[in-house]
């Protein structure tokens, strides 16, 4: 096997153990926190497999990953500080 | 090979920050163990990519992902910690110290 292909599924492993923060975390600011990070590790599943397939354009779906993640997390925690949308 | 290196760096440090993540006790301390898996260990994988792919279409695709990552993953921590903060969430048991209840004053 591979050495690219172990690293991709230490990769795998890694952002399903966030589910279990996502999951058990006793407030909702941990299940953010962990949402957070699981959208980066997808990432990186991204970046790595468009290196194992030689395709390019798997790239896009992880910039794309970038920005909705980086959206949600900032209306989340402006949510979580009491405030409206547009202050 | 280079980005092979480089990936494997990236690798190891999203690990340190799943464990953090799992392992630490209160939200603030997962947040900023957390926060190394975007910057450092993400980061890291996309330069190896870059490496890989050199100045080709793909390659600007990893140029262009970077920046966004780096500066987007760190500002949306701070905002989350700051409404966490607001929100009410008690910090853990044995943290020792407390300096921004009395600067919010």
């Amino acid at each position: 096997m591979d050495l690219l292909e172990i690293l991709l599924y230490i990769q795998i492993a890694l952002s399903a153990s966030c589910l279990y923060r996502i999951i058990r975390g006793p407030s909702i600011a941990d299940r953010m926190v962990a949402i957070d990070i699981f959208g980066v590790l997808v990432v990186g599943i991204c970046a790595i497999l468009s290196i194992i397939t030689e395709k390019g354009f798997i790239l896009d779906i992880g910039i794309a990953w970038i920005i909705l993640s980086f959206i949600g997390t900032l209306t989340l925690a402006k949510y979580l500080s009491g405030k409206k949308l547009n202050e | 090979m280079v980005s092979t290196i480089l990936i494997v760096i990236g690798v190891l440090f999203n690990l340190i920050g799943c464990i953090g993540l799992i392992r630490l006790p209160d939200v603030y301390n997962r947040l900023q163990s957390a926060t190394k898996c975007g910057t450092l260990g993400t980061c890291s994988i996309l330069v190896g990519t870059l490496f890989h792919y050199g100045f080709t279409e793909a390659g600007i695709k990893a140029i262009i992902a970077i920046p966004i990552l780096f500066f987007g993953a760190t500002v949306a921590a701070h905002a989350l910690v700051r409404g966490a903060y607001h929100f009410g969430i008690k910090l853990g048991d044995k943290s020792v110290k407390d300096d921004y209840k009395d600067a919010i004053k």
